[in-house]
């Protein structure tokens, strides 16, 4: 199997809390420009799995590969993996004393030292793309839920990453303003960047995904194309977690 | 498909404003609220006019001591001891020395926000300490004035400035050290330190600092007291900014770190660019009353031999042409003081208006 075929390579990764067994031998290879999304029940270790990506959380047994790199306790590799990946949270987490272009020149200038008069450019060309640059002056906090979470995208497009980790992006948003999001997050996917999205949002899946995964007490239960996911599950937990959700 | 039914227009209210309406709602609502609305009144007739007389009215302004005729207060006093209030020994030809410096921090306070380019500002904080010390110390060309000549206001504060000014860096690495869960070693250290600093009176430091300090160099080795002193109170007023701040890191959400380290932002860039701007802007108010609260404990150095503007105050008035002014003095430093604190917790609230993003 050659390296490089695999953009993230998560083999018989293992965490535990204390004396709970969060993740238990999860397997994961992304391919690059895959979109890849998970579900499962509340934890069930899916979104610890993608903080594992990026260092967010440690693992204690197994390995991960960013590209060709393989994620160690190192600062600078640490470092080096998290200019690559870009990760939008599901509370936003902008700088609330920033502006919105402040929030998106940080990086770019001290973690990429680019020059300043470029990150704005690039701040300005994503703002733009996310449709929120009339509000590039603002600060956070006087925008709504929909627009921060635009502005966290926009944030992480700004390092041009290779990859992109979405952690129930839409799950703090008010139901009118999730459509938004969504859309931008659909129009980042056909650009083609490597993406993994933890989310309730089925509509989303079945539109975008290359897979879906269904994961269940720190483990991968079943993965699958969406049609074949959504249509002919297999095991009886998704089955029974499919009902819950699209039951209403 | 009429629904609704278009409600009348409500006359407006009846306009409540004018002297009288509001004395009848605040001062004379029921008989219980009036009487004791009189009782207020009766006793601020007692003190006050009897205070603004002696303050003022009956108060002697100028002239020398055998004209003193009237039983207000003698200003006089104040005004013939004014320049040792301030200036302590301070020779008087160079005077206009620290009253330069002064000037100096009030123009560059004044005039913070006009400056647009950080790094300006940067190089004035860094370059003023040193300014600060030539003009009020001596060198380069400048004669030296020693330390002992130092006191009065002048050197109350200096000695503030000086705790405030090099304990808040101090103050802000103990925190972190505190919080450095990776850092065994500096973390045990930096709890140490402030947990023992803490439960020691400032007046134990200076002691130890003027004190059981010198006891441990070698002949010829020691320093300057009010260097010791200053060290004693940077390192006391530091393990409490230390508190101040840990309680600021701890308010700032957890989602800020991890953006933070997510985009790749180092250690040191993320807490300087990110959460430590935010920690800061909540503990404005802690960290003030914290600065004001040393303001007012510096008068301690009085006890290691340094006399600061209360200390000035006791010693002139064992001067045998002035004997009997203790009031006028002590209402005089009781005014210097409240004019510092009040200023400097007026000037906190500006600045905690200039940093608010949350919403503008």
């Amino acid at each position: 199997m050659s390296t490089t075929e695999f953009m993230i390579r998560m083999e018989n990764v293992n965490k535990w809390y204390g004396d709970f067994h969060v993740l238990k031998d999860v397997n994961l290879n992304v391919k690059k420009g895959e979109k890849v999304v998970i579900c499962g029940p509340s934890g069930s270790g899916k979104s610890t799995t993608i903080r594992c990506l990026n260092h967010l959380e440690q693992f204690q047994k197994g390995q991960i590969f960013i590209g060709d790199t393989e994620l160690i306790e190192d600062v600078k590799i640490v470092r080096h993996i998290r200019s690559q990946v870009g990760m939008v949270f599901q509370h936003f987490n902008l700088f609330p004393h920033l502006s919105v272009l402040e929030n998106l020149v940080i990086a770019p200038t001290w973690v990429h030292k680019k020059p300043r008069k470029e990150a704005i450019e690039t701040a300005m060309y994503y703002l733009e793309r996310v449709k929120i640059a009339n509000q590039a002056n603002k600060y956070p906090n006087q925008l709504s839920g929909g627009q921060q979470q635009r502005v966290a995208i926009a944030r992480c497009l700004c390092f041009n990453p290779e990859i992109m980790l979405f952690d129930e992006p839409t799950s703090a948003l008010d139901p009118e303003m999730v459509s938004e999001v969504l859309d931008v997050m659909v129009e980042l996917a056909k650009g083609g960047i490597t993406m993994i999205c933890v989310t309730h949002e089925m509509g989303f899946a079945k539109k975008v995904a290359d897979r879906v995964i269904f994961m269940d007490a720190g483990q991968i239960i079943e993965e699958n194309d969406p049609h074949t996911f959504f249509e002919q599950p297999e095991s009886d937990r998704l089955k029974l977690f499919l009902d819950q959700i699209l039951s209403h | 498909m009429a629904i609704y039914d278009v409600k009348p227009a409500q006359p407006a209210p009846v306009n409540h404003h004018g002297v009288f309406h509001w004395l009848r709602v605040n001062l004379f609502k029921d008989v219980k609220n009036a009487i004791l609305s009189l009782l207020c009144i009766y006793l601020l007739y007692l003190t006050v006019p009897p205070l603004l007389d002696w303050l003022f009215f009956s108060a002697t302004w100028s002239g020398s001591q055998d004209e003193v005729t009237k039983d207000g207060a003698r200003w006089i006093f104040i005004i013939e001891k004014f320049d040792q209030f301030i200036y302590g020994f301070y020779p008087e030809h160079l005077h206009w020395r620290p009253l330069f410096v002064a000037a100096l921090t009030v123009a560059f306070i004044a005039s913070v926000k006009l400056l647009k380019s950080i790094k300006l500002k940067i190089a004035i904080i860094l370059l003023y300490p040193f300014v600060s010390i030539i003009f009020i110390y001596g060198g380069f060309g400048l004669e030296v004035v020693e330390t002992d000549k130092w006191g009065g206001l002048m050197l109350t504060v200096i000695v503030a400035a000086v705790g405030i000014i090099a304990s808040f860096p101090i103050g802000i690495m103990l925190a972190l050290g505190r919080q450095a869960d990776n850092m065994p070693v500096v973390k045990t250290l930096c709890i140490t330190f402030i947990e023992f600093v803490r439960g020691v009176p400032l007046i134990t430091i200076l002691f130890m600092a003027s004190v059981v300090l010198p006891l441990f160099f070698r002949d010829g080795l020691d320093f300057d007291k009010l260097l010791r002193a200053l060290i004693g109170i940077t390192l006391f007023q530091a393990a409490y900014i230390a508190e101040v701040v840990r309680g600021g890191l701890q308010a700032i959400p957890k989602g800020q770190y991890e953006a933070s380290e997510s985009l790749g932002l180092s250690y040191w860039q993320g807490m300087i660019l990110i959460i430590l701007p935010q920690a800061l802007k909540i503990s404005i108010p802690n960290l003030v009353g914290s600065f004001i609260s040393l303001f007012k404990d510096t008068t301690l150095v009085l006890i290691i031999g340094l006399f600061d503007i209360l200390a000035m105050v006791t010693l002139t008035n064992s001067d045998t042409n002035w004997l009997g002014y203790e009031v006028e003095g002590y209402v005089f430093v009781t005014f210097i003081y409240w004019v510092f604190c009040f200023s400097m917790s007026q000037y906190s609230k500006s600045v905690e208006r200039r940093f608010n993003t949350e919403l503008k």
